[in-house]
């Protein structure tokens, strides 16, 4: 068990290791010779918690808290920001017991690949636990994230009550609650600066939540609100924008036509971050109504860096936004279903833009367009219109070669097409190579390269050769072994990996358990891997976040011994559908993860923990 | 999970082993394309995939769409179904146009393209303005009725709704409006 201990810490992703909860280690200064006195001790505890109140980054202070115990209990004492990356990873009530001054905690659940419909909705990562575990014991936290949590209204409305000082609340890919939930959180946290919905499912219970933020002035910086799918009082919106002067953060969902826009951007020409809604009129227009002077309403908005929403986008319009593009830093059209010709007379303004989000819609010929002028460009993303795999796609390796070719300090990337080559992949290995996050997506399984007809290893190779600084990347088109033999001999960043429908044999994916020493979290599906391969991360897998195999070549036995190999694994074998019996030996997914609480108590039928 | 049995089960005919069909021995047909309901949460395996694709390569030169597999491409769902088909712009002469009514304060916008004949338009219209039009006839016009509905055409001039074929009117009709129909008569002189 001594093992443990240093591994599963080393990642410094968690915020509590075992290790620490049980023994000290190194020299304990409490503990001292006969000369030094009580008081001096104290000196130097005073001076540590004084200290530590600077280390902020949660490695440094999970590697501070393993000095000693008295520097594991100032640690304790001291951190005010937990990350818990996995919920089931540890408990709420031994997070609550060791860390006594909580400010804010970021929280996630389910695994990624969950929001594909590969396994049932009820899989758990509930956040009724976390919220009553902390409603007792943290009384002054402010900020609160979750991610891919279930988390239901009466959770909002204990949330609502429990934290007096509570600021900002922060859900992302969420689902469980509705507006009721959010009409509590609206009325009840006084507070309240920060409230971000980003691509959570949000059920309509028709509660004119935006009337319920209490009257008079507040302190609002924050509402993002685009994902909400449900008609919203607009007088009440525009009344609490009026009365939100420092409201810098304003997304607004699909229900908010450009002419409700108008009157908002009117009161609120101090937003940084705007989010258009439909960006197009109301069926209804008063008679002898002129249309708005949308242009002056954009110009007047001079602090705002970053555009998105177009939800249902009248392309008419788009050039109101021409006063802004100059000084835009983030541009999201990933709901507008614009043509190359409607992109360039407006990204040819963007000469500061860093990150962009498109659909495949404005071509390749857009991307062109996009290299040619947006130099700065950091973050990257082309979504796909039509989201089948033999759908047409009217970007291809033309356009990822332009943007190669153009946007040189390219970081990240995730591009859908249903056409590539391994030259146009090598050569963004070779124009860009502070590459961090490179995920490409060809659609069609198994799709070689549409040219010579050859796998896409060599691509793939390149990026994990020449980018020596990528930690996130996801792999498709046909690969064979060879491919993940270069991601195990050169990521060695790699903290992410997602493949899908690739690799040969178990080799592939021994390649890389073997030869990615920092690799987190690891998604594969349907490719050909097996119990063999499976065994051969034993070394690693306290080291890992979580491994994720669905439609592999595992059998229950292969899982059974890593789960009898490793205690503290949490091995999970999942039904992917509800409904049927799980059969002995077949089971849909693979889902093991680090923790320090054994199987959990809340798993659903279809769940079988090893 | 195999083979209904119900021709072996014909004495000592054995029906299904002389059936002439395409595809690979010992498959049976309706095992084919399983899957592609996006309700469905079961997915085809690797192995069958590669059967699938055999047996498509030796039916004919048209391979039928591969089966959609669940969760691939990797998009959530809400971005999938986001996509209406692309709304034909007004660049096309009047496919949305603007339907005002006299003495009423607001206008209507209406996608003249969901209708597919005058009596539906007219129908539509008189649901939206609560009013009564009436049926037209080519002499008179909509003479009777307490309105009469008129349009706007590519050329700038006021037509009578009614008088062209309707595919010439929903191609060239830039807006409309709502008469009231002692106007309207004076439209008779032109």
């Amino acid at each position: 068990m001594s093992e443990d201990r240093a591994e599963m810490s080393e990642d410094g992703g968690e915020s509590s290791s075992p290790s620490s909860a049980t023994k000290p280690r190194g020299c304990d200064v409490s503990g001292g010779g006969d000369y030094l006195s009580p008081s001096a001790d104290q000196v130097l505890d005073n001076v540590l918690d004084n200290v530590l109140l600077f280390l902020t980054s949660r490695r440094d202070r999970n590697a501070a808290s393993l000095v000693s115990k008295s520097w594991w209990r100032a640690e304790a004492l001291t951190r005010e920001e937990l990350f818990i990356g996995n919920c089931y990873a540890v408990s709420p009530r031994r997070v609550t017991e060791r860390f006594r001054r909580v400010r804010a905690v970021t929280l996630k659940g389910k695994p990624r690949f969950a929001d594909f419909n590969l396994m049932p909705p009820n899989w758990g990562a509930h956040f009724a636990p976390w919220v009553a575990a902390m409603g007792h014991r943290y009384r002054a936290l402010e900020k609160l994230c979750l991610k891919r949590m279930r988390v239901k209204d009466e959770d909002l409305e204990l949330l609502a009550r429990s934290f007096p000082c509570f600021k900002e609340l922060v859900l992302v890919c969420c689902d469980g609650f509705g507006t009721s939930g959010l009409a509590m959180v609206a009325s009840k946290c006084r507070q309240l600066r920060v409230l971000d919905l980003t691509e959570d499912d949000v059920i309509d219970d028709e509660v004119d939540w935006i009337s319920c933020f209490p009257e008079g002035e507040t302190s609002l910086e924050s509402l993002i609100f685009d994902c909400v799918d449900c008609l919203i009082d607009f007088e009440a919106l525009e009344q609490l924008v009026t009365r939100s002067p420092s409201l810098k953060k304003l997304r607004l969902n699909r229900y908010v036509n450009i002419g409700q826009l108008y009157r908002l951007m009117i009161q609120a020409p101090q937003l940084t971050h705007l989010g258009t809604g439909s960006f197009s009129p109301s069926e209804i227009v008063a008679q002898g109504d002129q249309e708005p002077d949308y242009v002056s309403a954009f110009a007047a908005c001079r602090s705002l860096v970053c555009l998105s929403g177009f939800r249902e986008i009248t392309s008419d319009y788009l050039p109101a936004i021409y006063p802004v593009c100059a000084n835009l830093t983030s541009l999201n059209f990933s709901y507008a279903n614009i043509s190359a010709e409607q992109l360039i007379p407006v990204i040819r303004h963007c000469h500061k833009l860093q990150i962009l989000w498109v659909l495949d819609s404005v071509c390749d010929e857009g991307l062109h367009a996009v290299a040619a002028t947006c130099k700065d460009l950091r973050e990257l993303r082309v979504f796909p219109v039509d989201a089948r795999e033999d759908g047409e796609a009217p970007v291809s390796d033309v356009g990822l070669l332009a943007i190669s070719e153009g946007c040189s300090k390219l970081q990240s990337i995730l591009y859908f097409c249903q056409r590539m080559t391994n030259a146009a992949v090598i050569a963004m290995s070779k124009n860009c190579p502070d590459i961090v996050v490179f995920r490409l997506c060809i659609m069609g399984r198994h799709q070689p390269d549409h040219i010579t007809d050859e796998p896409m290893d060599e691509g793939f190779g390149a990026i994990v050769k020449n980018c020596k600084k990528l930690t996130r990347l996801a792999v498709s088109g046909l690969l064979t072994d060879r491919a993940f033999s270069y991601i195990g001999q050169y990521g060695k960043l790699v903290r992410t990996l997602s493949v899908a429908f690739a690799g040969n044999s178990d080799m592939g994916l021994k390649y890389v358990l073997e030869g990615c020493p920092r690799l987190q979290k690891l998604e594969i599906r349907d490719s050909p891997f097996g119990d063999s391969a499976l065994h051969s991360g034993l070394h690693h897998y306290y080291n890992m976040r979580f491994l994720w195999m669905s439609s592999c070549k595992l059998t229950r036995q292969g899982c059974k011994e890593i789960a009898q190999r490793l205690p503290r694994l949490v091995v999970e074998v999942i039904n992917g559908s509800e409904e049927d019996e799980m059969e002995d030996d077949f089971f849909d997914v693979l889902y093991m993860y680090r923790s320090l609480e054994g199987p959990r108590a809340d798993a659903p039928r279809f769940v079988t923990i090893l | 999970m195999e083979k209904p049995m119900s021709y072996e089960s014909e004495d000592h005919l054995n029906l299904k082993a002389t059936e002439l069909r395409l595809g690979l021995p010992g498959r049976d047909e309706s095992d084919k394309q399983s899957s592609p309901s996006a309700k469905n949460n079961k997915r085809t395996s690797p192995e069958m995939e590669g059967v699938l694709y055999a047996e498509n390569e030796e039916q004919d030169c048209t391979p039928p769409p591969k089966a959609q597999v669940v969760g691939w491409p990797p998009v959530r769902s809400y971005r999938k179904n986001c996509f209406q088909p692309k709304k034909i712009e007004a660049d096309a002469s009047g496919v949305y146009v603007k339907v005002s009514m006299d003495g009423a304060p607001y206008l209507r916008k209406i996608d003249l393209n969901v209708y597919k004949s005058y009596p539906e338009l007219l129908k539509a219209l008189e649901n939206m303005f609560k009013c009564t039009i009436g049926v037209y006839s080519e002499r008179d016009g909509y003479d009777g009725s307490d309105y009469a509905p008129i349009y706007e055409d590519k050329d700038g001039d006021w037509m009578l709704v009614g008088d062209v074929p309707w595919d010439m009117f929903s191609t060239s009709c830039k807006r409309m409006r709502i008469m009231k129909g002692s106007e309207a008569k004076g439209l008779g002189c032109l």
